[in-house]
């Protein structure tokens, strides 16, 4: 490294010259930074499992947490003979291991499922609940952040950052545990918890998609009553999680459409006569808005854990609420599965959100 | 710090963070300083003074040989209410803000230890364990923080929690979540840092590497470091909240748990029982609020975008005075791309800018926000 350092200055002065040093030549085209950020997702998961792996095993084996004290010794030792808890660390992490490349991330102990099957069944909730709280963070985050950018140190910016600031301090469950005692209890306008009535979940299920996405079920239903109750059971989620969001993008926004409102070819325009007004809707506001794509990514992983507690809330039956559930009752299994699986699923969208983002935008392709 | 390109020493006292942003700032930024500044004062004399100021203990059920009850409405004896468990309210909420303080100073001050000594080993000596410290890095971080703060209180406490046993829990859970963040600051500046002539010319007169880094490295990179310890003390406040809903808190005889009591408070709200989940609630509320406001400022009057003019900024950028976050995105999310976009900056310029091996490291920090 050190004889790097002291090569650099020979090395760099012939590129002070030209205006671009170093990063185009050493950077490929598209295809090249796709195929690295794809190769990129496989250590990411190999790291992210290994350290759940470690983590769990580190508390002893989940046989003796999930069922010590209520089998004899005996019992005990022989389930976790059964189930291979004795073997070396080492066979355990490979075998572990190879289990995820064949897709089985384990079987719950106290329920005894697969955890994927405990994925497909509660995903779509939680699926649904983040879709939600994505379009309330939008309609909510993106038009203010603009406002407050235009209207830049004057009252009203000052109070939707304040107010972003105020939604970013509010645990998501306090949030929701205000919503519900405003507008279930003191105002009796929407459900307390549950993602539907047990009449429309029965009839959901009866003559619904089967998707378990319940807006989609209650509109293949065709039934208004059924479609009304799925939203008004959403609503409030939805907005606890949302506004948590919407606080970021609206952050966000502001200071891109500042940073892009200063940048040169603006102030071109502005010395060219063109209005303010134009100079925000036409020059500046959709560069400003590219690095929001990135963020969602980032987002996809606070929304997840937002969604560990909004469900808890809101008793709203999807992956959060079921890990809850694993916690409580100690089942370590399904827990390490779950977060394992999380953690493939938080790698994949991110390289998603990646490739969205270098198409859109050609600075990302380094 | 960010309004003159050639720095003038001021005296000392004028130098130091908070109060230098104080004096540098105007108008509404000024305001949400103060504002943060007078929450965060109000929370930490409420922590000092908490036993002269809580009407009753955390764990106390009964005075005069007579129980509170459960679920009292406020009244003279309990100004805030009894719990389900027969707490009263009040009392948990001040005693509660102690167990935060020393939550946030523990779990910050790992956390600084931890990642400023594995961001300057990766950040100056660079080559493979850089490059494997980096992908560990952005693997965790891109992970979402409570889970593994889950993951890490199982771990720890095994989901029995008594007042330190807790307390470290919370805290070493926090840590992982946060070492990230500070590995990927101090990294990025160290990288920077270490292509800068006053460095170059330290190891022409002799020095080691030790003193280099801790002396001419470590000393120039710790610049972002207020900002990035309010953002975290607010997180770690809502982290640890967090783990007390999810039933990690710790246990009401041990000590106040503003996360515990919101859990214990779920199932008061839908029979209408204010008065036990708005009190803690409204606590965590105001005390993440006064660290954010006071983050929010310092952020605001660092980042050349919001403040100076543009081309000055960018000339301030190559002498480094204005990077405003250089590690990337922090947990709150929206600085971050003004950081990268800044530090993208200081690398087109060519000798300032790392060298190329460590700039495809760099990128590749920045790999998952960019």
């Amino acid at each position: 490294m050190t004889s790097i350092t002291t090569a650099e200055p020979t090395d760099l002065v012939p590129g002070a010259a030209t205006p671009t040093p170093g990063r185009r030549r050493a950077g490929g085209g598209l295809g090249r930074y796709l195929l690295v950020r794809f190769l990129l997702i496989f250590p990411t998961i190999l790291i992210l499992v290994t350290t759940v792996f470690v983590m769990m095993r580190a508390t002893g084996d989940p046989i003796t947490a999930a069922q010590g004290g209520r089998l004899t010794p005996e019992q005990l030792a022989e389930r976790i003979h059964a189930a291979g808890y004795d073997r070396p660390i080492l066979v355990q992490y490979l075998d572990y291991l190879g289990s995820i490349l064949r897709g089985d991330f384990g079987t719950t102990i106290s329920d005894n499922r697969p955890v994927t099957e405990v994925l497909t069944t509660y995903g779509a909730a939680t699926l649904e609940l983040a879709f939600y709280a994505l379009v309330v963070a939008f309609l909510v985050g993106i038009p203010l952040g603009r406002i407050a950018a235009a209207r830049r140190d004057r009252g009203i910016d000052a109070t939707f950052r304040v107010s972003a600031v105020l939604v970013y301090a509010t645990p998501v469950f306090f949030a929701g545990m205000l919503l519900k005692l405003v507008f279930s209890v003191w105002l009796d306008w929407l459900p307390v918890a549950g993602r539907a009535t047990t009449g429309t979940e029965i009839e959901l299920q009866r003559n619904g998609a089967g998707t378990g996405i319940y807006l989609i079920d209650a509109i293949s239903t065709g039934d208004p009553a059924a479609i009304q109750d799925v939203l008004e059971h959403a609503i409030l989620p939805a907005i606890a999680l949302g506004l948590l969001t919407a606080g970021v993008f609206l952050r966000l926004v502001r200071t891109n459409v500042i940073g892009t409102l200063a940048t040169g070819y603006v102030e071109a325009a502005r010395s060219r006569g063109v209005s303010e007004r134009r100079l925000l809707r036409k020059h500046a506001w959709r560069p400003a808005l590219v690095p929001i794509i990135t963020v969602i990514g980032l987002q996809i992983a606070l929304l997840l854990a937002g969604a560990v507690l909004t469900e808890t809330t809101f008793e709203w039956k999807g992956l959060g609420f079921q890990l809850v559930q694993y916690l409580q009752a100690r089942d370590y299994v399904a827990v390490q599965g779950m977060v394992a699986l999380l953690a493939v699923i938080v790698a994949l969208t991110n390289f998603v959100v990646d490739v969205i983002a270098a198409l859109v935008d050609p600075r990302i392709r380094y | 710090m960010t309004t003159t390109v050639i720095p003038e020493r001021a005296p000392l006292y004028k130098r130091l963070p908070v109060v230098h942003q104080l004096r540098s700032s105007v108008g509404l930024q000024r305001g949400m300083l103060v504002a943060g500044l007078v929450l965060v004062a109000i929370f930490l004399l409420t922590a000092a003074f908490a036993p002269l100021l809580a009407p009753y203990g955390f764990g106390q059920l009964r005075a005069d040989g007579e129980l509170f009850g459960s679920q009292q409405r406020p009244s003279s004896d309990h100004l805030l209410g009894t719990t389900v468990g027969g707490f009263d309210v009040l009392s948990r909420v001040i005693w509660g803000s102690r167990t935060a303080l020393t939550t946030i100073v523990l779990a910050v001050a790992l956390s600084i230890v931890v990642g400023i000594v594995l961001g300057l080993l990766s950040g100056y000596f660079g080559g493979w364990l850089d490059r494997v410290l980096v992908v560990i890095a952005d693997a965790i971080y891109a992970f979402p923080s409570l889970l593994l703060a889950i993951l890490a209180a199982i771990v720890i406490s095994n989901g029995q929690a008594s007042k330190w046993g807790g307390i470290w829990a919370t805290a070493i859970s926090i840590t992982v979540v946060f070492v990230p963040q500070y590995f990927r600051v101090i990294r990025a500046e160290a990288v920077r840092i270490k292509a800068e002539a006053f460095v170059e010319s330290a190891r022409v007169v002799g020095a080691g590497h030790v003193r280099i880094m801790t002396r001419h490295v470590l000393r120039n990179s710790t610049r972002t470091l207020p900002l990035i310890v309010t953002l975290n003390a607010g997180e770690a406040i809502l982290t640890l909240a967090g783990l007390g809903f999810l039933g990690f808190g710790i246990s009401p005889t041990q000590a106040g748990d503003w996360g515990y009591d919101l859990n214990k408070a779920l199932g008061d709200v839908t029979s209408g029982i204010w008065w036990t989940s708005i009190p803690p609630g409204l606590a965590i509320v105001l005390t993440v609020l006064g660290v954010s406001l006071v983050g929010e400022s310092l952020n605001d009057l660092a980042d050349p975008r919001l403040r100076t003019r543009r081309r000055a900024a960018a000339l301030a950028g190559t002498v480094g005075t204005t990077t405003a976050v250089p590690g990337g995105v922090l947990a709150a999310g929206a600085e971050g791309v003004a950081g990268v976009d800044l530090l993208e900056g200081a690398d087109a310029t060519p000798l300032a800018g790392p060298t190329p091996e460590d700039d495809a490291g760099s990128r590749a920090a920045n790999g998952d926000d960019a």
